[in-house]
């Protein structure tokens, strides 16, 4: 019964709509007065009839309305519909300015206490909507923000109402940024593939399949398909679905490579340190994931300390956070090494169990400390957002970061192995343990010493994956399985062996994930490393010579 | 020596098959009576100690560590579970003959893999042979080409990971994540009842006995022999003309078979089979129940997973929170201060006793040689730190 009522009510608006170019129309008036009453329904029809008016004013009111600035008056008997303005105090009153409704002239100022704001709920928001959203849009073609301007090209683009063109075609005329312009030019060509004669279309084709737009797909092959339209129409759509089509893979192409990219410096970052120790001391470190796991959860303890003390400079906190989890994990590490594992040397499946055992006990205590829920790592702003490196793809910040980080980590380790003495002790140590203490290497310091930089380089990459993962306290777990998969193909004791293995692991992975799926992407990668080992058992990069089996 | 370890194993035989259940049908009320739930909570752990000995078997003697044998006891479970799926029939929820996850996700006939199941005695033949072939295809590949050490191990636990990951999808129509659960009956025999849970039971012992002996029998032999040459140095025994590869799939096909069996008694017992069950955790903790008992002793692994299992049943009921640490300080402490187990610290302790009153040591610390000393079976860096 009610929607019957909405319904007629919105039909005499629809017909009363020609006249109401009157201001005051009986039907709005009616319907103002109807927007004191509390009830839902008869709200919903009053701002319809409103709306329905298009007067400038009347949509104004609406405004209005939505930033709950609407009260209703009560004056004995009688209820009237005002407009609000700037709020006082006066003595120990709060007062406000009153306008009316419509064409608001001003009624003087009345105590705050008289007036019932008429509340915009979400219902009533929904219903506003529609009536201001296509003069916002054009509004917001002006705004400030490169964002905003570009979020109303894609609506009008897809609106693609004639009525817009012009306006779009002004702010074509004065934008600077290159990509809202883009966006623009896409907009008005939807708007004229909608509209306008057959040679306007074809043009408008031609245009949006140089423009690559993605957006456009749909309207065009409707075109393409539709019956009504002449040869040179269709034949101009279908070449311009055929050309956006042809981007569109190859932003594929890119971006799978680009995501190859991105797990393989994830797992390079994860299985350099693991790589390392394993080639010094033949140990696998099944407590690195946990490692990884203490660096993320010191990004978070950074980012809070930064949010409670220093909210103004809550930006630099990853800066602090890469050295402290670095500290952090490496101080774990080092404690590790001489607390435990130097008791197991030459014992790896010993040894493999006792890490794992201290990773069960760092996780159930991160998983107490912390709660056993994800905990959040916000971005800092300088690493949310993109690269736009091509139409319809854009490179996250936060990925290309890690790909660097990854780069420079492996770096500076190429650097500490082969440029200082410390690098020269530990691959003295890694190639004949007994000969290099003969000579004075210190074993034990030299262990230790490389046991926290593989254990801080597992902390630096839990730091990067705060910024693209959850952070939980089986964080380390994900990837774990992984980077052992990358160590193990890419033999021991070369850091090379470990950087191929990783760019192998992570590509094929990313390649082949689009047809398998993730799961069965990974049971593939499993069955890869197996058959690769049939040929190299002792990975890519083998220790020859006479120790190289035990 | 021989023969009072020998009766000593007959009389802890018995208790298990014999007096165990006799006592479960002694009336509630009795001082020795154990409960349908104890003598439930005891054949669980029985599967357990089948598995455990064939890790032992394979670990213990061989020097193979594999973190991936909760696939071969899922393997051996899903089996069984699959068939006690078909025999529910249109008793279930649904009333259809398919299983109800099936109904749920819209599969309308049954799948052709599901198909052999409705046989008992394929099953049976299944719960041993699909455990089997895995191990003999994997073991093949990874022993052939010589993965050994860590990197079997590694290689073994990515193989967990990815069986648990593949198990959990449900296009595998294996009912994902919730696994196979609500079985009606076994064979005919209503599973509710406690008569076909003492008789589960029952059959769990008498397959841990025959695991055991089975298991002695290998060792013994002249190929158990070579199994602790391969452990002890396997390049060694390469040199002296025998093939390692070949002695090392056989004992890993022989533990995988053990684990499917163990697999199949626990799925009607426990009443419910996940991928939870097969994944990375699980299958390394199976290890520590080895370690924990005592490796290379066979009857360690028995009351490794004995006494493990006992205490998890008690620490995450009672110290939910607590049950990783101890897991985890279970793990360092048996690696670093008890590596041949409880077994080997009380066989120190007792011939430490022994030596007092007489002058010589008639204990066996074979084992000990082994793994005490430093550059123990599978040394990758051949140098011991001065």
């Amino acid at each position: 019964m009610k929607q019957l009522s909405l319904l007629l009510l919105l039909c005499v608006a629809w017909l009363a709509a020609p006249a109401a170019s009157h201001a005051q129309s009986p039907e709005a008036l009616k319907a103002l007065a109807d927007l004191a009453i509390d009830d839902g329904d008869k709200r919903e029809a009053a701002v319809a009839v409103i709306g329905g008016t298009k007067d400038p004013k009347w949509i104004e009111f609406l405004t209005a309305l939505r930033e709950g600035s609407v009260y209703a008056l009560t004056k004995g008997k009688a209820v009237e519909v005002v407009v609000g303005g700037a709020k006082s105090t006066k003595g120990d009153q709060d007062v406000i300015e009153i306008t009316t409704a419509y064409d608001r002239k001003p009624l003087g100022t009345v105590p705050l206490a008289t007036l019932t704001e008429i509340a915009a709920d979400r219902r009533l928001r929904i219903a506003i909507k529609p009536f201001l959203d296509s003069d916002e849009t054009k509004t917001q073609l002006a705004s400030p923000d490169a964002e905003t301007r570009r979020g109303a090209a894609v609506k009008l683009g897809h609106q693609a109402e004639a009525s817009a063109a012009p306006v779009v075609e002004a702010a074509i005329a004065r934008e600077t940024n290159a990509q809202v312009k883009h966006t623009l030019q896409e907009a008005l060509a939807m708007i004229r593939l909608a509209g306008g004669d057959a040679a306007v279309r074809v043009l408008a084709a031609q245009t949006l399949g140089g423009l690559h737009s993605f957006d456009a797909v749909p309207a065009l092959q409707k075109l393409a398909a539709d019956a009504s339209a002449s040869a040179a129409e269709r034949t101009a759509a279908t070449a311009a679905v055929r050309q956006i089509e042809r981007w569109g893979l190859m932003i594929r192409v890119v971006e799978t490579t680009f995501q190859g990219a991105s797990l393989a410096s994830i797992l390079l970052l994860m299985s350099v340190g693991l790589a390392i120790v394993f080639g010094l001391m033949g140990v696998i470190n099944m407590a690195h994931g946990e490692l990884m796991a203490l660096g993320a959860y010191s990004t978070f303890v950074i980012q809070n300390v930064f949010r409670a003390k220093w909210p103004a400079y809550f930006d630099a906190y990853f800066i602090v956070a890469l050295p402290v989890s670095f500290i952090v994990a490496a101080a774990v590490g080092v404690v590790l090494e001489r607390g435990v594992i130097r008791r197991l040397y030459g014992r790896p499946l010993e040894t493999l169990l006792l890490t794992w055992g201290a990773s069960l006990i760092i996780q159930q205590a991160l998983r107490l400390w912390f709660g056993a829920a994800n905990v959040d790592v916000s971005s800092p702003t300088w690493l949310s957002g993109g690269f736009p490196l091509m139409t319809g793809l854009t490179l996250p910040f936060n990925r290309l970061f890690i790909i660097a980080l990854a780069a420079v980590s492996v770096a500076g380790m190429y650097w500490l192995l082969f440029r200082t003495n410390r690098g020269l002790t530990i691959r003295a140590v890694t190639q004949n343990r007994s000969m290099s203490a003969c000579l004075g290497v210190r074993a034990g310091v030299v262990d230790a010493v490389t046991f926290g930089l593989g254990a801080g380089l597992a902390g630096l990459a839990g730091c990067a994956l705060t910024q693209i993962g959850n952070v939980g306290p089986s964080l380390g777990q994900n990837y774990i399985v992984d980077s052992f998969m990358v160590v193990v193909t890419g033999g021991v004791g070369k850091l090379a062996g470990t950087i191929l293995a990783a760019a192998g692991i992570g590509g094929l992975n990313k390649g082949i994930e689009p047809a398998l799926g993730a799961v069965f992407a990974k049971v593939a990668i499993l069955i890869a490393v197996i058959i690769f080992l049939q040929r190299r058992p002792a990975g890519l990069f083998a220790t020859r010579g006479r120790n190289a089996e035990a | 020596m021989r023969k009072r370890e020998t009766a000593a194993l007959v009389a802890l035989a018995a208790v298990l098959v014999v007096v165990l259940p006799l006592c479960n049908l002694l009336p509630p009320g009795s001082p020795f009576h154990i409960s349908n739930f104890t003598l439930n909570l005891f054949g669980k752990f029985l599967t357990y100690a089948i598995l455990a000995l064939g890790l032992d078997l394979l670990w213990g003697y061989s020097g193979v560590l594999s973190l991936g044998h909760g696939v071969f006891f899922g393997l051996g479970a899903y089996a069984m579970g699959m068939h006690l799926m078909l025999e529910i029939g249109t008793q279930s929820v649904y009333q259809n003959a398919l299983p109800d996850f099936m109904v749920w996700n819209q599969v309308k006939t049954l799948p052709l893999f599901w198909q052999p199941f409705k046989s008992a005695w394929f099953t049976v033949f299944a719960v041993m042979a699909v455990p089997a072939a895995v191990a003999l295809v994997f073991g093949f590949l990874a022993f052939r080409s010589r993965i050994r050490g860590v990197y079997f191990s590694i290689i073994t636990q990515a193989f967990a990971l990815s069986a648990w990951l593949v198990f959990n999808r449900n296009e595998m129509n294996l009912g994902g994540t919730n696994g196979l659960a609500d079985f009606k009956t076994i064979f005919g025999f209503r599973l509710s009842q406690p008569g076909t849970q003492r008789m589960l039971y029952v059959v769990t012992a008498l397959a841990l006995v025959g695991a055991y002996a089975l298991c002695r029998w290998i060792t013994r032999s002249r190929a158990g022999k070579v199994l602790v040459a391969i452990r002890d140095s396997e390049t060694r025994v390469l040199f002296s003309g025998y093939a390692p590869a070949n002695y090392k799939l056989f004992v890993f096909v022989v533990s995988a078979i053990l684990a499917g069996v163990a697999g199949a008694l626990y799925a009607p017992q426990v009443g419910i089979i996940t991928p939870a069950k097969m994944g990375v955790l699980p299958s390394i903790e199976m290890v520590v129940w080895v370690a924990a008992g005592g490796r290379g002793t066979l009857i360690g692994a028995v009351l490794g997973a004995f006494g493990v299992n006992w205490m998890q049943s008690w620490l995450t009921t009672s110290y939910p929170d607590l049950w990783l640490f101890f897991l985890g300080a279970l793990f360092m402490g048996v690696v670093l201060f008890f590596p041949d187990g409880i077994l080997g610290a009380i066989g120190r302790l007792g011939s430490r006793i022994w030596n007092r009153g007489r002058s010589t040591a008639p204990g066996t610390p074979k084992l000990a040689d082994t793994t005490s000393g430093h550059g123990g079976p599978m040394a990758r860096t051949p140098q011991t730190p001065s």
